[in-house]
């Protein structure tokens, strides 16, 4: 389907009676000094200047509360450029283009350069975060509660010089300590119900400080006794104590996790995962730059071998047989709806591109539905109650994709090539005439060349659309019906992107990748640029012909 | 004039991009700025995520939570389908919220990404249901609070079928003799239902993992050999009599159900609201292999961000305001399904409903939330549906097991 493509009909070269560029030049030269001297648009303009720049300021401002600093000096960039391009009278053609650039810078570039970096690295499940982040969740992961210890009753308190530390109650009793100072008996401490009211020689925090200082509440470990083994008095939530031991320490300095039931050292390794000498992992990794690692693996695995070509080939020919069908139809309506014979041609023009309006994963839902093998509404009403498989037997499954994609395509070859026809000068069209040539042969030697010069970029964008089609391919059939000799869950109307979504676990089949995910994507990118190059060479010897 | 269209314009548009890259930038900070900044008010502030179906209940006890302490509780909601994916994307930036609601088989993914924490029930954890607190325990720790917990049975229209079939067999005889047009309703779908149908597998003795003593899941397979061998050569029989049929989605089978046209279905109680005005019991479901029939069970829990600068915050609300019997019975009457607080459950068990969805829970077991299982899912399904559809039982089942294997090898 083509509806994200640019529709708009790309110009025949200049047109033949464009004006001389000098003569250009010298229009808005005498523009100009006009210009400046319109105050009302100087107004408009700094109203709105003012507006981006407010808005630049807002996002510069929320951007450092966060602490991002790269929005922040990016949205910097962008006002000072956007200022400079709106006020500067050197930059005329910057007026027009800047926000198409910005555009493209955010949406485009961007994405592709963080896909690039993505794919360097090993980005995925178990490696989600930084090494900091894995450690902290690896040390949370294993504190465990000493077992048969009972929750305590507990209040946050303060000692004279500012530590904080617990008051809990125990048997009956009130006990205090800090993180340097093991629990010891308080005398006289006060105790209404579960709450401790009053711990004599402590402050006790009242909630709103609790909540201020919630972090070191949480990271506050005291001690039970001199003995480790009784482990620490930890709380969660400011009201119940439980004690803790935990089962891995981190030592800072040489940067290895210890075990502390096993003794086991495990060591950080090159693919970001804390490993013991006998080659065993704990179980939260961070991201790591793994190199080419990604570009290797995607070709090493066997079980895809097979299964890779058949859907490379497939892919390929799904690609350009959407094009060519799409196109042909598309021409054959333009054609017989571009003859002024034809009446009612508004009418019909504008039903023709009804599927062009629908939204594509609409469509293909619905078509999924009209398709399905017992109750859709192919087989039983028009077909009276035939089952067939349009979308389980390999061969029709296909065949259906195509066929769904030729209804959501057409529309569109169908506008370009109306327009592209109605921009063929009638005097070549009967210069041919004169020469005595067919009808067949004035559309094989005069119009194809013409529209094919028009629409050659166009249908080339198609082929690359199409060739990524992975809406259509996800909602119609969703790669099914699956290969029953392949040992991946693949199937006969997969396409690469598809197969990138499996082989990355993106759809939960496995472990996501998103590092592989991100190099397969600059696999296929490869491939569709050289198409696409190979393509633009020969579509301008047909510009060089006419 | 002319002139000024045209730089209105430009300038229009340029306002428009810089919107969208701030946008693209900001609308993360802009939700989370509201914590930071009330966190200096005196009750601090807490963000949970909940989808559509539970946000009234959580809204409810976060009202309760915001008299009792001055926190301020703010609810965003969200799909149910995105809060996985975007809790273990944002989760690492610092913009993931304090709590979110979620299913326990996410456990294995979340905690090896290291973005759940791990809560502390204390005595609590003894007044929920055993089976609630096995799903949300890995490697000996809890890291959820649970408050639902959803399993199949078998629903029986009493007009059709006045008594509960015992086996499978007796099920498809009184189905039959109901005269009904199919004897009994499993939802399969082109691309076959695992959940649903395995009950059946395991009254074969084919579970999927082997699992540990104390309930938890090992990564080594058990569904192949000669149990599994079994279960498939039934499933072949079964399609070969027309009794399970590929055709038949849920969507159909409710449908289907709910016009008579069928004394039993095995469904879950997502289903009951379509089936109103029938007079309904629920029952175990009957074993096909001459072994218990023991279905998954889901449970729906909340997880607490392992990077939460609220932590003290959002502990105290699960653990002192959503365990209790009335937020767990108000998530109850939201969602139909049974709560994971033993005292909530006694209290909704009054509906017959309820305690017979409850009854049947009692005796499944949870599904496994290991990563290896997404290999397992994407193999699992459409083998039954090819076996269904007539391809060699063994062969294929066989076959399926190597793979999956072989996907978990390789992972």
């Amino acid at each position: 389907m083509s509806t994200s493509q640019p529709t708009s009909v790309v110009s025949t070269s200049a047109p033949p009676g464009g004006a001389p560029p000098g003569q250009a030049r010298g229009a808005r030269r005498l523009r100009e000094p006009h210009a400046a001297g319109s105050t009302r648009g100087l107004i408009v303009k700094i109203a709105l200047m003012a507006l981006v720049n407010a808005f630049g300021a807002y996002v510069v401002l929320a951007a450092w509360a966060e602490g991002s600093f790269g929005i922040l000096w990016s949205m910097v960039a962008l006002v000072v450029v956007a200022d400079y391009v709106y006020f500067s009278r050197r930059s005329l053609p910057m007026k027009y283009i800047l926000p198409g650039l910005v555009f493209l810078l955010v949406y485009q570039i961007y994405v592709v350069l963080y896909t690039g970096y993505v794919a360097f690295t090993n980005y995925g499940d178990g490696h989600n975060s930084t090494k900091e982040d894995a450690i902290s969740a690896l040390l949370a992961q294993n504190e465990r509660r000493v077992e048969g210890s009972a929750g305590l009753p507990l209040a946050v308190i303060q000692d004279g010089d500012g530590n904080l530390g617990f008051a809990v109650v125990r048997d009956g009793e009130v006990l205090a300590g800090t993180a340097e100072q093991p629990l010891e008996p308080v005398d006289g401490a006060v105790v209404e119900g579960s709450a401790i009211t009053d711990v004599p020689g402590w402050t006790l925090l009242p909630r709103a400080e609790i909540l201020a200082r919630q972090a070191d509440v949480t990271t506050l470990r005291v001690p039970v006794s001199d003995d480790p083994e009784a482990g620490s008095v930890r709380t969660q939530d400011a009201r119940t104590g439980y004690s803790y031991r935990p089962s891995l320490e981190y030592d800072a300095a040489a940067d290895t996790m210890t075990d502390l039931t096993t003794g086991t050292v495990y060591r950080p390794n090159a693919e970001g995962l804390f490993e013991a000498e006998d080659g065993s992992t704990l179980g939260v990794g961070w991201r790591v730059a793994v190199g080419l690692d990604n570009f290797s693996t995607a070709f090493a695995d066997d079980r895809y071998a097979g299964p890779f070509v058949r859907i490379l080939a497939w892919t390929f020919a799904f690609a350009l047989l959407s094009v060519v069908t799409t196109f042909l139809l598309g021409l054959f309506l333009a054609m017989v709806f571009n003859d002024p014979r034809m009446r009612g041609r508004k009418i019909y023009r504008t039903l023709m591109i009804l599927p062009y309006a629908i939204p594509g994963f609409l469509a293909a839902l619905l078509w999924s539905g009209l398709l399905n093998r017992r109750f859709g509404f192919i087989n039983e009403v028009l077909l009276g109650g035939a089952e067939i498989g349009w979308l389980t037997d390999p061969w029709l499954a296909k065949l259906s994709v195509l066929g769904v994609n030729l209804w959501l395509g057409f529309p569109y070859m169908f506008l370009i090539t109306t327009g592209a026809l109605q921009a063929i000068p009638h005097d070549l069209l009967e210069a041919a005439k004169v020469d005595g040539a067919s009808r067949f042969r004035t559309w094989r030697s005069v119009v194809m060349p013409l529209l094919l010069v028009a629409t050659g970029p166009l249908l080339i964008s198609s082929f690359a659309f199409n060739f990524n089609n992975f809406t259509l391919i996800y909602m119609l059939t969703n790669g099914g019906p699956r290969f029953t000799d392949a040992s991946v869950p693949l199937g006969h109307t997969d396409i690469l992107i598809s197969m990138v979504y499996n082989v990355s676990g993106i759809d939960g089949s496995a472990p996501k990748n998103y590092g592989l995910a991100s190099a397969l994507s600059i696999v296929i990118f490869v491939i569709v640029a050289t198409v696409s190059a190979l393509a633009f060479r020969q579509t301008r010897k047909l510009e060089e012909m006419s | 004039m002319r002139r000024s269209i045209t730089l209105t314009a430009v300038a229009l548009s340029a306002a428009l991009t810089l919107a969208a890259c701030g946008g693209d930038g900001t609308e993360e900070p802009a939700e989370s700025e509201a914590p930071e900044t009330t966190a200096a008010t005196d009750g601090g502030s807490i963000t949970v995520w909940v989808d559509e179906t539970r946000q009234a209940a959580v809204e409810a006890a976060a009202a309760d939570y915001e008299a009792a302490t001055g926190t301020t509780v703010e609810i965003v909601l969200k799909n149910f389908e995105d809060i996985r994916a975007d809790f273990n994307a944002q989760v690492p930036t610092g913009e993931g919220p304090d709590i979110t609601v979620g299913a326990h088989d996410w456990l294995g993914e979340l905690t090896a990404n290291g973005v759940v924490a791990p809560i502390e029930l204390g005595d609590k954890a003894s007044e929920f249901e055993q089976v609630a607190l096995d799903a949300f325990t890995y490697d000996g720790q809890i890291y959820g609070l649970p408050y639902a917990v959803e399993n199949i049975a078998l629903i029986r229209n009493t007009a059709l079928a006045p008594q509960a079939p015992a086996t499978w067999d007796e099920a498809v005889a009184m189905g039959q003799a109901a005269g009904t047009q199919f004897p009994i309703l499993l939802q399969v779908g082109e691309t076959g239902d695992p959940y649903t149908a395995y009950p059946l597998q395991t009254s074969f003795g084919a579970p999927v993992f082997v699992q540990n003593d104390d309930g938890s899941y090992t990564a080594e397979l058990a569904l192949g050999g000669a149990p599994g061998e079994a279960f498939a050569t039934w499933l072949a029989a079964q399609g070969a009599a027309g009794t399970l049929d590929t055709a038949v989605t849920y969507d159909i089978a409710v449908e289907a159900f709910k016009n008579g046209q069928s004394p039993f279905i095995i469904g879950g109680p997502w289903m009951l609201g379509s089936f109103e005005g029938l007079d309904l019991a629920i029952d175990p479901i009957p074993s096909a292999g001459g072994q218990p029939a023991q279905p998954f069970v889901g449970v729906q829990g909340f997880y607490v961000n392992a990077q939460s600068e609220n932590a003290l915050l959002a502990n105290d609300f699960l653990v002192n305001y959503m365990a209790t019997e009335e937020a767990q019975l108000a998530l109850y009457e939201a969602g139909d399904r049974p709560p994971a607080l033993i005292a909530a459950a006694d209290a909704a068990s009054s509906d017959p409903i309820t305690a017979g969805f409850r009854a049947v829970g009692a005796e499944a077991v949870p599904m496994p939330s290991i990563p290896e299982m997404g290999a397992v899912w994407e193999f699992w399904g459409v083998t039954e549906a090819n076996i269904l559809n007539g391809a060699d039982p063994v062969a294929t089942w066989d076959k399926m097991a190597t793979d999956i294997q072989g996907a978990l090898d390789a992972a």
